[in-house]
């Protein structure tokens, strides 16, 4: 058992003990904290699989930006617990029926990984493969992905001039 | 059975180092407010405090000594949990801030060579945004928590502020890393070793960065989060004792730190011009890197103090205009120029 698993296992435990704050807790503000908690965990994990890029963009983008709107729309609109009600059955069989669905998206993900692993003996390693360094990450995303990635950046477009439509308009 | 090969030297050097660092951070953050008073009464043609010591240079350890002693309150109708949180996130995003900074090349003690910097990390300038972007927290946190009105105000305020202001940074960086081609704060510093600094070639984004660093730090003329005249007094009104310390003490580790990050990003870093490390030995030219460094840190923060006593405070408007409609679409020119000049130059 090396550095790697070990760090590996407390990551894990922390990440979804973290995870499970977020729905566990009643007052919003700390399901939001604890959510922030659970990014810089996964970003634990991303710094194992030796992708610190994507582990400081992970908290700059999520951490560092997201959540601090999540946080502001949810003191400018001072939710409580006690103001917060959820009664409504549909909406939970809702809830339950997708969450179901990721699970089983997960699950099977999760097998035939597993399966292709069995096929060629391979073994899951921690540090390896340099896909996540920013050198590679921006050569393979300006040459292999250009496309896809121009794609999302028109989106974001789209996004933000329909925001800024939205706000214009009262 | 081993169960961990632990390479103890490297720990045992390491953990020296960042004791080092932080306990310096502290005590630069600390003779900063008496360095801040002793400016502003400059600036006002007042004497300063005198009292404490000579030329009242205890005076920031009775300032300490007294916020420690007084009684600390938490307000009745306070989130007792996040009201401790706040505080404790700003002082930690500051304090942790200066693990990527090189302090100085290398020392060599026997045959062992100490890099004089805590993680040489290859993302190490995204490292320290973020951090920054992790200080928000503090004050967002510690301003709902407090369950005041004001506090909230102020605390939208400065996060807002925070999140404008780290656009126009960023892309004011993205210029600068086009030149030096690496994120690491160890290779940015040694590439300016020797050569012509970073801001030669970068004078408006290093303009546009250190007006982003003093929006980041929250001082004046950005220092709206804590605005007396409109908000009693800011995200902190609700604090008393040592959590109002570390509010206002974060604040100035803030300033020590944004100032080692631009003087190693634009201003060269541990050199000193005219100086061939290569030259001397290798432990006289890391302790000439160091003394070069603090010089340029030491006069970074005069220049956040010499600002904050000479430009009143911005409108809140006018923070806003400032920061989307003008820096950002400057900065954006600037990574444009930036870019064609180097494409124009490899050609």
């Amino acid at each position: 058992m090396g550095i790697n698993t070990i760090l590996f296992s407390v990551l894990s435990v922390l990440t979804i003990f973290c995870a499970i704050m977020v729905i566990a807790s009643k007052n919003p503000v700390h399901s939001v904290l604890w959510l922030v908690a659970t990014f810089f965990t996964i970003s634990g994990h991303y710094i194992l699989l030796n992708a610190q890029f994507l582990a400081i963009v992970n908290i700059i983008v999520y951490a560092g930006a997201i959540m601090v709107l999540f946080l502001f729309v949810i003191m400018l609109m001072n939710l409580n617990s006690n103001t917060e009600q959820r009664k409504n059955l549909w909406m939970k069989l809702a809830g339950i029926v997708s969450a179901g669905m990721l699970l089983w998206i997960l699950i099977s993900a999760v097998r035939t990984y597993t399966e292709q692993l069995g096929k060629q003996k391979l073994n899951a390693t921690f540090n390896t493969g340099n896909i996540g360094l920013i050198k590679n990450l921006g050569s393979v995303l300006f040459t292999q992905y250009a496309f896809p990635f121009e794609i999302c950046s028109v989106l974001f477009l789209s996004a933000m001039v329909g925001a800024v439509v939205i706000g214009k308009k009262q | 059975m081993t169960l961990l090969v632990i390479d103890w030297a490297l720990i045992i050097e390491k953990l020296i180092l960042i004791v080092v660092v932080v306990l310096a951070s502290l005590v630069i953050a600390l003779y900063s407010t008496y360095g801040e008073r002793k400016i502003a009464a400059f600036f006002q043609d007042r004497i300063g405090p005198n009292r404490a010591g000579p030329f009242g240079l205890l005076q920031p350890l009775a300032d300490g000594a007294k916020l420690i002693f007084k009684e600390d309150v938490i307000p009745n109708a306070a989130n007792k949990w996040l009201f401790i949180l706040g505080p404790a996130m700003s002082m930690t995003a500051a304090l942790i801030t200066s693990a990527v900074i090189p302090w100085g090349n290398h020392l060599e003690i026997g045959k062992r060579i100490v890099p004089l910097q805590i993680a040489d990390v290859n993302i190490g300038i995204l490292y320290v945004f973020g951090v920054v972007s992790l200080g928000v927290y503090g004050i967002m946190i510690g301003g709902w928590a407090s369950n005041n009105k004001f506090s909230l105000m102020a605390a939208l305020r400065g996060a807002s502020q925070a999140i404008s202001y780290e656009l126009a940074m960023g892309m004011s960086l993205i210029a600068l890393l086009m030149l030096t081609g690496s994120l690491s704060l160890k290779t940015i510093a040694a590439q300016q070793v020797g050569h012509l600094w970073n801001v030669c070639y970068q004078p408006l984004g290093f303009i546009i960065f250190l007006v982003c660093a003093f929006a980041e730090c929250n001082r004046t003329p950005f220092d709206l989060a804590e605005a007396e005249n409109e908000l009693n007094m800011g995200y902190h009104q609700e604090y008393s004792s040592m959590k109002m310390g570390f509010y206002l003490f974060a604040e100035y580790v803030n300033m020590f730190i944004s100032s080692a990050v631009m003087a190693t990003m634009y201003f060269g870093g541990y050199d000193l011009p005219f100086f061939n490390p290569a030259n001397h030995s290798a432990n006289f030219a890391a302790l000439i890197g160091i003394i070069a460094l603090m010089a340029k840190v030491l006069f970074f923060i005069f220049l956040f103090m010499w600002v904050r006593w000479t430009i009143p405070r911005f409108r809140y408007d006018q923070l806003m205009n400032l920061g989307w409609k003008k820096l950002l679409p400057l900065a954006l020119a600037n990574m444009l120029i930036t870019a064609v000049v180097i494409l124009w130059l490899h050609k």
